[in-house]
């Protein structure tokens, strides 16, 4: 077999493939991503942050084509501080929820990313939007990226409805865990965002700091 | 958005399925869904039996194509009751094994079926083993297969224990095989299990309506 004139990470499109995940609990939300980006088979980042604020309180998630993924949250992100200057107040997380829709639905032939919007705001609480391919639905908890078929099974079992902040925050740290033992395109650090009326706080859980399990 | 195509590019009829087996203490639970499809569009049968008895106490369950794993399976069957003629004694789990890896390995060229045996002999205990597509075989705890597995393996993950009991172990494998006919559209209908012992072989149906339910449900 000849060899290759360069290496694969040159002419491979640069993903995220990942495992992102948010859930929302009675007073905000719980985001957690993997930081995992690949250029075909090479991992060109392993620490990348995939949780991207769109506003003080509201945050998303990036998945897919890294470049589509920040695009769209860097347009928001803008479009977002333009709305929430008209009204005068935050803004709510459902308008973010649909500037990201209108784009990805708009554009959904040429872009590959899907983001997970989930925040807080003063009118509803917690709330998590999935935004996948042009839809925008709102859902207690979302999962997305290639690591999220692995999970599938673990979330639908494992959730319940009236958690509390730490359980959330548990849950979202197994999930992402289980994941990223599986899906070859997900690993390194666990970041997480806990977003609530007092605030928002980031947090990032290093590699032997994750759950293991039986075989490990 | 990054999917996993794991049988769908098999023609004819496909097991599109989930298969599972575990080890607990004392025994082996092997278990599958009961749905088989044309192009994952149609289902042709909703009721099929997937856990083969190749022996007294060896079980096993099939992936892939359905034709090529009944031809497989077959061949096997007879090879390992003429071997255990020769032992003059029940066949080792590993030998049933082996059997279908060398099927397998030396037909990959024509195949597409992957298995899982399971089951009990008196020199090893309750044993499990995987065969995949192209003919590796190897000796696991505990083992999923089949599209609707990519589902599980979370659940597996985090759920499985060595040395459960038989009642813990049972209730994991209907609730795995629960929660991916609940997510895989080529899995379904009523859950197949076999729990293989010292003692003997049960076998235990779960209807479709008698399956755990998850939230969403």
């Amino acid at each position: 077999m000849l060899g290759e004139a360069e290496p694969q990470w040159l002419s491979e499109e640069v993903k995220t493939g990942t495992t992102i995940i948010a859930i929302e609990f009675n007073g905000g939300v719980v985001l957690g991503s993997d930081s995992r980006v690949s250029a075909g088979e090479s991992v060109v980042n392993r620490v990348m942050n995939k949780l991207s604020p769109l506003h003080d309180k509201i945050y998303c998630a990036l998945s897919g084509s890294a470049a589509d993924a920040q695009t769209i949250a860097e347009m928001v992100n803008y479009q977002l501080d333009v709305h929430s200057m008209e009204i005068g107040e935050d803004p709510q997380v459902r308008s973010a929820a649909t500037l990201v829709k209108n784009i990805s639905y708009k554009y959904k032939e040429e872009l590959s990313a899907h983001l997970i919007v989930a925040g807080w705001d003063r009118r509803e609480g917690g709330q998590v939007f999935a935004t996948l391919k042009g839809l925008l639905t709102r859902q207690p908890f979302a999962v997305g990226g290639s690591g999220s078929s692995y999970v599938y099974g673990f979330v639908d079992a494992e959730y319940r409805k009236g958690m509390n902040k730490k359980e959330c925050q548990q849950f979202v740290v197994n999930t992402l865990s289980l994941a990223m033992n599986r899906d070859g395109s997900s690993g390194g650090v666990a970041y997480l965002v806990t977003i609530d009326e007092h605030g928002t706080e980031e947090k990032v859980i290093l590699g032997n700091d994750l759950p293991t399990f039986f075989d490990q | 958005m990054e999917k996993h195509y794991t049988d769908s590019k098999v023609k004819g009829v496909s097991t599109g399925t989930t298969i599972l087996a575990a080890i607990f203490d004392g025994g082996v639970v092997i278990g599958s869904d009961s749905r088989a499809s044309i192009g994952g569009e149609y289902v042709s049968s909703k009721t099929i039996n997937k856990v083969i008895q190749v022996h007294d106490r060896i079980f096993c369950c099939m992936a892939g194509s359905l034709a090529d794993a009944q031809a497989v399976i077959k061949s096997a069957k007879s090879h390992l009751s003429f071997h255990s003629v020769q032992m003059e004694s029940p066949p080792l789990v590993i030998a049933a094994a082996s059997v279908l890896k060398e099927l397998c390995y030396k037909n990959k060229d024509e195949l597409q079926a992957g298995f899982l045996t399971a089951g009990w002999d008196s020199k090893k205990g309750p044993q499990v083993y995987v065969v995949s597509l192209g003919g590796m075989l190897i000796s696991q705890q505990v083992t999923i297969g089949g599209s609707g597995s990519t589902y599980i393996y979370g659940y597996v993950d985090a759920k499985y224990k060595p040395n459960m009991t038989r009642e813990e172990c049972l209730q994991f494998a209907t609730n795995a095989l629960a929660l991916a006919m609940g997510r895989d559209n080529v899995s379904g209908g009523v859950a197949h299990l076999v729990v293989i012992t010292e003692k003997g072989v049960e076998h235990v149906v779960v209807p479709g309506d008698k399956l755990p339910r998850f939230n969403d449900e």
